[in-house]
């Protein structure tokens, strides 16, 4: 092999090493800060007023079972052997029993947990289809009455309480005109046809071909969602217009126009382009947002999702399950951020 | 016929204020020439080249008798039909290639995009059009500047991309607006020269607009003087010395030269009567 050889093969295989360092470096990052949730959370689980013992024992056990429960649990060990006993129990996805139902925890949020992801999945979806043109929209024809109205509208989403919003549309499309599914997940026809394999029962239906099945799921989370995705529209209309007002005023906008592109091409092909990372950024935190569990929608519409079952579990003292669901909602937070990550680079040549 | 003929343009800009005149009745022709506009920050310079190209935004407004391209009136234009005139029959250089350049989109795509556009042909051939054009420009190794993004380049190479780019549909006219005052001045003559003799070699005309009186007069065929919205003097670029008008007067005498050493410069006079006079005609 000659020596210009060795310097172009040398130069092909460069690109990898920094590669794997930034991979590596995420990875790094990524734990540490599951180390600081988890010991955030293990601090809130120890400084709690509630004596964990007695949530599980009840207050007329004799001595012997307490301390026999109070050993079992491990609370007789130095506080830090205590946190790597749950380290290691988190690690195993073992977040104990919940103290309610005397059932896993773990179980208990691979069940609720899809019944949000499908109802964020979808409102987020409803958000980002509606919301970016109208953000679009809004910042061509700035200070026309399109601005107006999608001002209008992302105000009304912004300020109104989702809970009246819920409320009323129960009432007028559920109670009055009958055009949606009433509260909860599936009529209770429905229930149980279809087998469990992701938990969202939109998905399983289409996967077990139970197509009635998957119109009665629509019919009952089309309200939920649309309501989510209204209030996500607001925020995603926002950020988008004022994205995009930036971009417009830029000279390679007007270098695209003197090309003689059409006005679609100029902001589609042009300015959107640039405003791709951006929106990444308030996409994700919109659904990171919704992931964490609507408690009032999901209340309202008896959604057994995650809002509502840590919220449930915060008011019976079910520290188990509360933390629980804390370390899958900090997770979810850190999934996103690592997927926007990855999608700036994808988006941003400048990234690379 | 004339190239170009402008007529009494004027643009506006509604403000709380009142409206605020950009550009005041200009009038002048372009022939295939190299025609300077020289004036001042806010004299109307850069405004009297877009609105050439229709491209004042709202709210401003755009008000001329005619602005004739080879006879045509380019008022009389639907937006559509303008479009055909951008970039295929005038073309704009701008100021600062870091920003008039597209930063997510490579350099291949913007230069091919701007031929396919007017051209209908293959992306094949677009492609080794613009790889011609690159080289038109003086670029090394253009198959690798294809590939690359505007922040990989320097500010001297940008502003050749945008030459390269504006070029290639062959308009007749180019409007350069302070197309070297972003850049070195050690780059600055080198950026000049190539588009110097891109528009000799094709016979176009082009308006060079800047506020380096040097720069103009040594690379120009006529000068007009902008001052506030109008036109002060139009002279030939070599006769500028026996300029009449006091504010073109001003402007050299506030110049350093090497070979008129002066002990102190003359601080730039200015006169509001200068600017209510009516315009000077450039034809």
């Amino acid at each position: 092999m000659s020596a210009s050889d060795t310097n172009q093969e040398r130069r092909r295989r460069a690109p990898l090493f920094p590669w794997i360092k930034g991979t590596l470096l995420t990875l790094g990052s990524i734990a540490v800060t599951m180390l600081g949730l988890l010991f955030v959370t293990f601090v809130i689980g120890r400084v709690m007023p509630i004596d964990p013992v007695l949530a599980i024992v009840g207050e007329r056990a004799s001595q012997s079972t307490y301390d026999a429960v109070y050993e079992q649990l491990g609370l007789d060990k130095p506080l830090i052997v205590q946190f790597f006993y749950y380290l290691w129990d988190v690690v195993r996805g073992d977040f104990g029993m919940s103290l309610l139902n005397a059932r896993p925890v773990s179980e208990d949020i691979a069940r609720v947990f899809p019944a949000t992801m499908e109802l964020a999945t979808l409102g987020v979806f409803v958000g980002i289809v509606l919301g970016v043109p109208l953000g679009v929209v809004a910042a061509v024809n700035r200070g026309s009455w399109i601005d107006q109205i999608a001002r209008v509208v992302a105000l009304v989403g912004y300020s109104m309480p989702i809970f009246w919003l819920g409320l009323m549309g129960l009432l007028v499309f559920y109670g009055v005109l009958g055009w949606v599914g009433g509260p909860g997940r599936l009529d209770i026809f429905y229930q149980d046809i279809v087998p469990t394999r992701t938990g969202m029962i939109l998905l399983d239906s289409a996967l077990a071909g139970e197509w009635s099945v998957f119109r009665n799921a629509f019919s009952h989370i089309v309200l939920p969602a649309s309501l989510l995705g209204y209030y996500s529209l607001a925020y995603i209309s926002r950020m988008t217009r004022s994205f995009m007002l930036e971009q417009l005023s830029a000279e390679y906008v007007t270098t695209a126009r003197v090309k003689g592109l059409s006005e679609r091409a100029v902001i589609w092909r042009h300015a959107f382009k640039n405003i791709r990372v951006q929106l990444i950024t308030v996409i994700a935190l919109s659904y990171a947002n919704l992931l964490e569990g609507s408690v009032l929608t999901e209340i309202i519409f008896s959604w057994p999702g995650i809002g509502s079952y840590i919220t449930t579990a915060l008011l019976s003292a079910d520290m188990n399950a509360v933390l629980g669901g804390t370390v899958v909602v900090g997770l979810i937070f850190i999934c996103l951020n690592i997927l926007s990550d990855l999608l700036y680079r994808v988006f941003d040549p400048r990234s690379k | 016929m004339s190239l170009l003929e402008v007529e009494n343009l004027w643009v506006r800009f509604p403000t709380r204020q009142g409206i605020f005149d950009a550009v005041r009745g200009v009038s002048f022709t372009l022939e295939r020439e190299r025609l300077g506009i020289v004036g001042e920050s806010g004299s109307g310079k850069s405004m009297t080249g877009r609105a050439i190209l229709r491209l004042i935004r709202k709210p401003g407004i755009v008000e001329a008798d005619a602005i004739r391209l080879e006879g045509r009136n380019l008022l009389d234009l639907t937006e559509p039909e303008m479009r055909k005139v951008r970039g295929q029959k005038i073309s704009m250089v701008m100021q600062d290639p870091k920003f008039s350049l597209n930063p997510v989109m490579t350099i291949g795509d913007q230069i091919m995009e701007a031929y396919l556009l007017h051209n209908n042909t293959s992306k094949a051939q677009a492609r080794a059009k613009a790889i011609a054009m690159l080289e038109a420009v003086s670029i090394r190794d253009p198959e690798r500047v294809m590939r690359a993004y505007p922040h990989e380049m320097s500010g001297g190479m940008g502003q050749r991309i945008m030459i390269a780019m504006m070029l290639i549909p062959d308009p007749q006219i180019l409007i350069a607006d302070e197309p070297t005052s972003a850049l070195d001045v050690s780059v600055q003559r080198q950026v000049l020269d190539i588009m110097d003799g891109l528009v000799k070699e094709r016979g176009m005309g082009l308006i060079f607009i800047s506020h380096d009186l040097n720069l103009v007069s040594e690379f120009c065929d006529r000068v007009l003087i902008m001052y506030a919205g109008r036109i002060v003097e139009v002279c030939d670029a070599d006769k500028l010395h026996q300029a009449k008008h006091p504010y073109t007067q001003g402007l050299l005498n506030s110049l350093p030269r090497l070979d008129q050493p002066k002990k102190h410069l003359e601080v730039l006079k200015r006169d509001d009567a200068w600017a209510d006079g009516e315009s000077v005609g450039g034809s």
